[in-house]
């Protein structure tokens, strides 16, 4: 096996450059030297000696995707995914930048476990990873955690997903309290009184199965609160996973007043409707749960048009034990790394939905503006980070696959329509179905 | 299995392309007719011959009841001893995984046991079905949470065709807490395969007005169709489903709800009363009107053995040729 360095000079040609940030949609080539991006379309006389092509014909270069909550197991709760494992499907899937949720056990609410997952993600080596603080102590919603310190330690965000943030005076001293270090928080919008025990969207495929019912209005009544607090407060507030209409409709409102909201919708709950819950699958138990047409409709359509700004992966792997259980006690969650990415040219770029500059910025440049990080853009002197993402090919989701540790997807044995086929972090090559050719 | 007997069942059996029962919603009215029919055979026949039929003889039936039943349970125990078959019996009050084991590991040991069907109860919807992903012999659902409980949905409506000789054309009320209850569901769809009209009435917090889009009419008032219904199911109010009650009180439902004397004066004169039981005296129907000329509850207890014999005879038949079902054939 080769090992490459960060030094190494990489031409990537005949690919459809992709950068929203730059405005660009074009044929052309990108020249990575020095662990950096290095120049737009260099003539041949201008590439460094040793320069390795790579071929990106009927390609999409862009810059790295970027993931804003994925759960990575450590520390704790490694049966379902390790630091190791999980950036290992991060950038099989085409990510190179993640932030990885606080919900470990013990959870992310101190300095030391910070540094913990900066270390192993390190270690790990495979793609950058930002931790998530606690905004509480323990998750437990009742006390801030040590904002500061998580943020001197590294944290980039303040999240207790995917436990919701139900104490409203809480969440008005976070978005009072974080506005001094300038760092987002990240609420998952729900009232959990209206959904405690639930498993699936209330509505008529529910009526028919008789599963606990998560009623469309326990996260409408959410984001409503989470909006006017954050008019009231100001601050910086990430609604990172909605998925219903009524949602939609109240951050587009609130957008309008001038409401400085960022919105991410997971990829499962564009592409699965909650009709698929009729074969009991329990990978299907996620949550937010699957929503009806409807809902799936309003957010696509709030995609589109620019009023949800990020796709997130909501990777949340879950060992098989954990998910052979009744639907009931099943936990929440579906492991996506691997697979968020053809997901979104299956379901939505191929059928015309999104074009791929669309995709590109609610995938790379929107993530890392949310992030306040240095990613999401292919411009000269930025951090090479860059993914080819081959659209064409076909595959199938085999266990063998996979690169999570964790198989809780209801995906196996499907096929989907294209993948990354290159990654580059920090100019490193981390990931490719082959090896490039050198010239 | 069973010789001559077994010959006589043929065309059903052959007919029968289901390796498990789980439900209603998805058998065809000719499936829940050959149902009804080889229920009726093999329950003439018990009653004629006076001993056990030896079509299941040397097969093994697991009931596995991870949630407390009485009479489903002892019906499908008596069903598999009247076709000749052996049973494990398995009992949890609580979830399997209190005990550390998952309810999926419990069956697979249940039916390294040797069972040929293993019959599972659960407070979860979808667990039989999740079995049946997982087990190799047929799985029988005895009641899945809310979700279905299609031998009871099944003797009701073999009830029904007994008294009446067709469901084509009837009205049947089912009146109570409809949100909780998988006799409802089971009901709704066999009754609507066999082209009844079925009225669901209750409180609005337990009786969803969204079934109408499946053809249903919703009512929340029982005197306003007591005069219509050829037959009215009583379901029992399932507090222990419920984290906060429906409805003010056991009286105010009482008063609203419960079918008595007046209100039997005021419905049709050949009215059929019925109650999957248990009953609750008082609350869903009176003593005077359980116990009157026109309830048929025990009637439906003996039914319930008939159709859990042909629901075994008939999956376990098609297990066994299962060369010829679908390996996608799932219900």
């Amino acid at each position: 096996m080769t090992v490459h360095s960060s030094d190494e000079h990489w031409l990537i040609e005949k690919g459809l450059i992709v950068d929203p940030r730059q405005g660009l949609e074009r044929l052309g080539r990108l020249l990575i030297s020095g662990g950096k991006i290095a120049a737009l379309d260099p003539m041949d006389d201008a590439l460094p000696a040793g320069c390795r092509r790579v071929d990106a014909s009927g390609c999409i270069v862009a810059p790295g995707l970027v993931d804003l909550a994925s759960e990575l197991g450590e520390p704790g709760c490694e049966e379902n995914e390790t630091i190791a494992s999980g950036t290992l499907a991060a950038v099989a899937g085409g990510f190179t930048s993640l932030a990885c949720a606080a919900n470990t056990d013990p959870p992310i609410d101190t300095a030391a476990a910070v540094e913990f997952v900066r270390q192993k993600a390190a270690r790990a080596g495979h793609c950058r990873v930002y931790p998530i603080g606690c905004v509480s102590k323990g998750r437990a919603g009742e006390e801030l955690a040590e904002i500061g310190a998580l943020v001197e330690a590294g944290a980039i965000a303040l999240s207790d997903t995917p436990r919701p943030i139900s104490n409203t005076a809480l969440l008005r001293r976070a978005l009072e309290y974080c506005q001094m270090f300038d760092r987002p928080i990240f609420d998952r919008p729900e009232v959990t009184s209206l959904t405690r025990g639930g498993v699936m969207h209330e509505g008529m495929m529910q009526l028919v199965l008789a599963l606990a019912p998560m009623p469309a209005e326990a996260e409408d009544l959410a984001t409503s609160r989470d909006l006017r607090l954050l008019e009231t407060t100001g601050g910086r507030l990430h609604l990172s996973s909605i998925s219903t209409a009524g949602s939609v409709e109240l951050v587009t409102r609130s957008k309008k007043r001038g409401t400085v909201v960022s919105v991410g919708v997971r990829i499962a709950n564009l592409c699965f409707e909650d009709e698929l819950l009729r074969s009991f699958d329990s990978n299907l138990k996620v949550n937010p749960p699957l929503r009806s047409r409807e809902h799936i409709d309003a957010c696509i359509a709030a995609l589109v048009d620019g009023q949800i700004d990020v796709l997130t992966s909501g990777h949340q792997p879950k060992s098989l034990e954990k998910k052979m259980q009744e639907l009931d006690v099943v936990p929440f969650g579906m492991t996506t790394l691997d697979t968020a990415l053809s997901l979104v040219i299956t379901h939505l770029v191929q059928p015309g939905i999104l074009g791929w500059r669309r995709v590109i910025e609610c995938m790379s440049s929107a993530p890392a503006e949310v992030l306040g990080i240095n990613a999401g853009c292919l411009s000269v002197g930025k951090p090479a980070d860059v993914v080819v993402i081959d659209p064409h090919v076909k595959w199938t989701v085999e266990p063998a696959a996979l690169h999570s540790r964790s198989r809780n997807t209801p995906l196996l044995g499907k096929e989907l329509q294209g993948r990354a086929r290159y990654v580059w972090v920090g100019g490193k090559p981390m990931y490719g179905m082959e090896d490039p050719d050198v010239s | 299995m069973g010789g001559q007997l077994s010959e006589e069942l043929g065309t059903w059996a052959a007919s029968w392309r289901h390796r498990h029962l789980l439900g209603l919603e998805s058998l065809s009215a000719a499936d829940i007719t050959t149902l009804l029919d080889t229920a009726e055979v093999l329950s003439g026949r018990f009653k004629s011959q006076g001993q056990k039929l030896d079509l299941l003889s040397g097969k093994t039936v697991a009931n596995l009841f991870f949630e407390n039943s009485t009479r489903t349970r002892n019906s499908f125990s008596l069903a598999s001893k009247r076709l000749g078959a052996d049973t494990i019996e398995f009992a949890s009050s609580g979830s399997s995984v209190s005990k550390g084991e998952t309810f999926i590991d419990t069956a697979k040991t249940i039916e390294a046991m040797g069972a040929d069907a293993v019959v599972v109860r659960h407070a979860t919807p979808g667990t039989a079905s999740l079995l049946s992903e997982h087990l190799d012999c047929s799985v029988l659902n005895a009641g899945d949470g809310a979700h279905e409980h299609p031998t009871q949905g099944l003797l009701d409506i073999l009830t029904i065709r007994q008294k009446r000789g067709s469901l084509r054309g009837l009205t049947v009320g089912l009146v109570g807490d409809i949100a909780h209850s998988r006799t409802a569901r089971s009901n709704i769809w066999g009754l609507q395969k066999l082209g009844a009209h079925v009225i669901v009435c209750g409180p609005a917090t337990l009786v969803s007005r969204k079934w109408e889009a499946h053809g249903v009419e919703v009512a929340h008032r029982l005197d306003d169709i007591l005069p219509k219904c050829d037959v009215l199911n009583l379901l029992r109010i399932q507090f222990e489903r419920q984290a906060i009650r429906p409805f003010p009180s056991v009286r105010e439902y009482a008063l609203l709800y419960a079918m008595n004397a007046e209100r039997m004066r005021r419905a049709k004169p050949d009215v059929l009363i019925m109650a999957p039981g248990p009953i609750n005296r008082g609350v869903e129907i009176t003593p005077e009107v359980a116990d009157g000329p026109h309830s048929v509850i025990l009637q439906q207890v003996g039914n319930g053995i008939a159709v859990r014999m042909a629901g075994l005879w008939l999956s376990i038949n098609a297990n066994c040729n299962k060369a010829g079902v679908s390996a996608s054939d799932r219900s």
